[in-house]
């Protein structure tokens, strides 16, 4: 078991395309980290780089006290998995558990035993002498894990894991994998595009942009207080309320024709006549059908299902729109007016792109990682 | 002229006997409507045509290998029908099956090794890399496979000269000559470079079928280059490399080119099977012994082409026998498909 350090991490591709810029990033022993970010972040750079599959440009990477930098991504003692799983087609699902065995010269004998304990353990017993082409998707997938575990590696890597698959295995595939990493206790890094994914599954994530990491963090963390208007549009199924708006003198701001409260933690940062972002994810917004305090209001324009909830689309007079999620005993009608109240401890202040908090919470959300 | 006509009467009945008879609902059949009648009518000039310049050759060449039929004397005149004759006393032939061998080393050495192992090489080396320097090298490989044989002919002469010749200029070597001493490594040397062509673009269009990830999974698995090669690579591209060694392998083996080199010289020594039935037909001018010798040539590739076929086969009933043991899975069928496909 190890810990994965990256030290001022670079890769830079052959016609100066900087795909990764510096990176400082601790992934702890035994944790399943999430790289999260839109297409072309450089997530998947990152993890190609600790693979060893791209060589750095710059700056080290260390599994556990070995500096694996120059190293062969054979040497380095890791599995990945694959987005296409990457089964060999002409093996049999035992030869392809095998495979790695096979390389580091494991006797037929042991390599079988070994590859049929696996495969059973992933409940593909009965499927070892098929071929990949004759498996599932959710098969195929526990196939490519089976061989990653085989050969027992200090790290896993899996590159956008459960994308081949449909909707419904991908959320099995989900819980599956998630109590395979507890139980296996592996370092775990894998890469997603989809931030509910990486939510769910992650007891940590780092979420990138343009080569650099923007914020780490518990998926709590970054949820409830997003570093960045970046971060805070990126994740979250509906995405948060972004307002633009006006800090007055008397500890409110000036936001989509009504006057909310300054959050606490910016309090002592924000300056009268600041221009400012507030934050507010709709699932913080709080309906009311009639005039109340501290609210913005507007009038429903969309009415969006959400099963046991609404997503309501407000637009206050000065023609912006604000997403409120509206439980189920409301039932506010497309043209009717609105009142939305911020929950005062999740309403984010953002200054520049960037979170206005006094205090530091566990040292992650103020500043982000550069 | 006589298939024409023949096709056309048989379709004028059936247009006179209408729509109305059994006949005449064919047409449903098919997605033009046409009926098998008017379609064969179609499809006949082209068959006449096939028939005239491919089929019927090859049935006279039959017919002339079992006549002692020949350039000149008597039998030009009035040529007597053999038999087996021809086909025994080439069996028996030492300048055949001298030639024969030949022909088999000239396969292997230039077709089989050569060029695939070449067009192999330079395609797994192109796979990663762009610039200028893969760009000239492709130009170059690709000069030498479409030049026309007679000019390609002319520089290797210039190319291997005693006297003069580029190769002595180059490795200092005044005097050494190349097609005199070693006159087969000479022909089956230009035949690879001749022909690596074809095998290095058939061999990197399969290397791009080939997924990254597989060869990411072997190389974090920590394979050599060698095992890569072996476990991912060429299971993955069997069809293509045994469809390649078919057809270079016939190429090489019908190939006359060496001819305008060495013209089957010194002694013999580079008379491969093509040169020495154009040189018994029309040098000695044995035209029915000739034949015969095109014969015995023409079931040689046969038996190329069946042995490559089977062995392209046995994938294929592999296949075939794996997909009727699983049912069960959906992806199968698709995947399937994918690979013959």
């Amino acid at each position: 078991m190890a810990d994965i350090t990256l030290d001022r991490l670079a890769k830079v591709y052959p016609g100066g395309v900087r795909a990764l810029h510096d990176l400082d990033l601790t992934v702890r022993d035994g944790e399943f980290f999430a790289l999260l970010g839109p297409s072309g972040c450089g997530k998947s750079t990152l993890l190609r780089t600790v693979a060893g599959l791209e060589a750095a440009s710059g700056g080290t990477v260390r599994i556990g006290a070995r500096d694996v930098t120059e190293l062969q991504p054979g040497d380095r003692d890791i599995a990945m998995v694959f987005q296409d799983y990457a089964l060999f087609p002409h093996m049999t699902v035992e030869e392809n558990i095998g495979y790695p065995l096979k390389i580091k010269k494991v006797g037929r004998a042991e390599r079988a035993a070994k590859a049929r304990r696996t495969a059973e353990e992933l409940g593909l017993g009965h499927l070892s002498e098929r071929r990949p082409g004759q498996l599932s998707g959710g098969q195929q997938q526990r196939a490519a894990l089976a061989r990653a575990m085989a050969c027992h590696p200090q790290v896993f890597l899996f590159d956008e894991p459960l994308s081949n698959l449909d909707a419904r295995m991908r959320l099995e595939a989900r819980t599956f994998l998630k109590k395979l990493q507890r139980e296996l206790g592996v370092t775990t890094v894998f890469v997603t595009h989809d931030q509910a994914e990486a939510l769910a599954m992650a007891d940590r994530l780092a979420v990138m942009e343009g080569g650099e990491l923007r914020q780490v963090g518990t998926p709590t963390e970054v949820f409830r207080r997003p570093a960045s208007t970046f971060v805070a549009s990126f994740i979250g199924s509906t995405p948060m309320n972004l307002l633009p708006g006006r800090v007055t003198g008397d500890g409110t701001v000036r936001v989509a024709g009504g006057e909310l409260p300054v959050p606490d933690e910016a309090a002592p940062l924000a300056e009268a006549g600041e221009e400012v972002v507030y934050g507010i994810r709709p699932e913080y917004l709080s309906w009311s059908d009639s005039a109340a305090d501290g609210a913005v209001s507007g009038t429903v324009s969309v009415v969006e299902n959400l099963g046991s909830a609404q997503l309501v689309t407000l637009e206050p007079e000065d023609g912006s729109s604000v997403q409120v999620v509206v439980p189920e005993e409301h039932e506010p009608a497309p043209g009717t007016r609105g009142w939305a109240a911020p929950r005062a401890d999740r309403a984010l202040l953002y200054r520049d792109g960037d979170l206005l908090a006094a205090r530091a919470e566990a040292g992650t959300a103020a500043a982000p990682l550069s | 002229m006589a298939a024409t006509t023949s096709s056309a009467e048989q379709a004028a009945p059936a247009a006179d006997r209408g729509p109305g008879n059994a006949e005449g609902r064919e047409p449903e059949r098919d997605a033009a409507g046409l009926g098998r009648r008017r379609a064969a009518a179609f499809v006949a000039p082209a068959l006449v045509l096939v028939a005239l310049f491919l089929v019927l050759p090859a049935v006279w060449t039959l017919y002339l290998g079992a006549t002692d039929y020949r350039l000149t004397g008597i039998p030009a005149i009035d040529p007597s029908f053999v038999g087996f004759d021809n086909i025994t006393k080439a069996l028996g032939d030492e300048s055949f099956l001298h030639s024969l061998r030949l022909t088999l080393l000239f396969v292997l050495g230039s077709a089989v090794i050569g060029q695939a192992g070449l067009g192999f090489a330079l395609a797994w080396w192109m796979r990663e890399r762009s610039g200028w320097l893969r760009t000239t090298l492709e130009a170059l490989v690709m000069l030498a496979w479409i030049l026309p044989s007679s000019v390609v002919a002319f520089l290797w002469i210039a190319f291997l000269d005693r006297d003069g010749g580029t190769l002595n200029e180059l490795l200092r070597t005044p005097g050494a000559a190349w097609l005199l001493d070693h006159p087969m490594l000479s022909i089956i040397v230009y035949n690879i470079w001749r022909g690596s062509a074809f095998s290095m673009m058939l061999y990197s269009a399969a290397l791009g079928n080939v997924p990254a990830s597989h060869l990411e999974t072997a190389r974090l698995a920590g394979a050599s280059g060698f095992q890569q090669l072996r476990d991912v690579v060429f299971p993955r591209i069997r069809g293509h490399i045994l469809t390649n060694l078919l057809l270079i392998s016939l190429w090489t083996f019908n190939d006359f080119t060496p001819f305008l080199i060495t013209a089957g010289g010194p002694d013999g020594k580079t008379e491969t099977l093509p040169v020495h039935i154009y040189k018994t037909a029309l040098g000695s001018g044995e035209l029915g012994y000739g034949a015969a010798l095109s014969f015995l040539m023409l079931l040689i590739n046969l038996v190329v082409a069946v042995i490559y076929l089977r062995l392209l086969g046995q994938k294929n009933r592999k296949k075939k026998t794996r997909t009727a043991r699983g049912r069960s899975a959906e992806g199968a069928r698709g995947s399937e498909l994918e690979e013959s496909a």
